[in-house]
């Protein structure tokens, strides 16, 4: 093997090895996340609050999004309701 | 107090037996009375490893449901008086090893020895659970592999979580990072994650590294837990986590690859 070639072998390993470290903190990020957890009421949440605003307004499923967001020690419960428009 | 310390790491095949094995033989050489528990119920190895294996008679699961006392169970090592070894059972399932059973024997080990040192099963099911649960502190041996690294993290997660210590509030598991089959000439290829890379994403102090050896295959197929083959490399990387265990600060050794042999040691030997 030439001096060239090792070279190039190397830088081509040294790759590898990065690249294994970059993966794991990107999915352990990830999942690390969802240990301390989408809390699983969230779905019943939204289903819930469908059925009591269907009471006064007509909205469909799609129209309400439930979600929980985590900034630091913050977490945040997001309800986004979007109401038929009314001029229709 | 005796100190109950769990070898885990989700991941099978990385050297949780062999660093079982080898941890309480170098607490023992200490001087340290000591008992080795083998969880892996229906897959038992830690008596081969130990050289044990013909000398098993009674086992955990034969404890814990009351069919033989302690005494009758546990195995004196051959090479270490302060040493012994309890064997699982090689024919239950694990769901025979109950918390209530488990803690009993534990509570009991405890009033005479100064360290129990319990070998997890690979995964996150009862066994490895039941292994961990009663822990102080924990070594978490982990191989420089993403799959390796990724188990260890969940481990991890489950220590915190699972744990008696965690149900109760308690101050959390001590956790250790245990790195093995390490091979420094692959890490300076770049093949391999480093020992920063690791600890760099698992964030738990480390307390050694043992590089991969030949000497660990070759321990196992005579029984004897290579800690006892004094002048490999591997033997002396245990002996130091022990060390580092007990309060020692011994910087870490066999991170870097050999020196490649030179032409004359090439072209004659030696």
């Amino acid at each position: 093997m030439s001096l060239i070639d090792r070279w190039l072998g190397r830088s081509m390993e040294k790759q590898s090895a990065a690249v294994a470290h970059e993966r794991l903190q990107i999915i352990l990020t990830h999942e690390r996340n969802g240990r301390t957890g989408t809390p699983d009421y969230l779905p019943a949440l939204q289903k819930e609050l469908l059925a009591v605003i269907s009471k006064y307004v007509a909205v469909s499923a799609e129209n309400i999004k439930v979600q929980l967001e985590r900034q630091d020690q913050l977490e945040v419960l997001e309800v986004n309701i979007v109401l038929p428009d009314s001029r229709g | 107090m005796a100190k109950i310390i769990v070898v885990t790491s989700g991941k099978g095949g990385v050297g949780k037996t062999t660093t079982s094995a080898n941890f309480a033989t170098g607490l023992a050489l200490q001087g340290h009375r000591t008992v080795v528990i083998d969880f892996d119920v229906g897959l038992r190895n830690l008596d081969l490893i130990m050289g044990c294996e013909r000398r098993v008679v009674y086992d955990f699961i034969n404890v814990i449901n009351k069919e033989a006392k302690l005494n009758q169970a546990l195995i004196k090592d051959k090479h270490c008086d302060n040493l012994f070894v309890l064997p699982a059972s090689q024919t239950r399932d694990k769901e025979a090893l109950t918390r209530e059973g488990v803690g009993e024997v534990l509570a009991e080990l405890a009033e005479e020895f100064e360290y129990i040192v319990c070998d997890s099963p690979a995964g996150i099911e009862s066994g490895a659970l039941m292994a961990l649960y009663y822990a102080d502190e924990a070594l978490v041996v982990t191989n420089p592999e993403v799959s390796s690294v990724r188990d260890s993290d969940r481990i991890l997660g489950i220590l915190a979580s699972k744990s008696r210590r965690a149900e109760r509030n308690e101050e959390p598991i001590k956790e250790h990072l245990l790195i093995t089959r390490y091979a420094p000439a692959r890490v300076d290829k770049g093949e391999m994650l480093s020992v920063e890379n690791i600890c760099d994403i698992l964030c738990i102090p480390l307390i050694g590294v043992v590089p991969e050896s030949q000497a660990v295959l070759l321990a196992s197929n005579e029984g004897v837990p290579v800690i006892h083959k004094a002048d490999t490399d591997v033997a002396q990387a245990y002996q130091d986590v022990v060390s580092r265990f007990m309060g020692d600060e011994l910087p870490m050794r066999f991170l870097d690859a050999p020196p490649k042999p030179g032409l004359l040691k090439r072209l004659f030997g030696g």
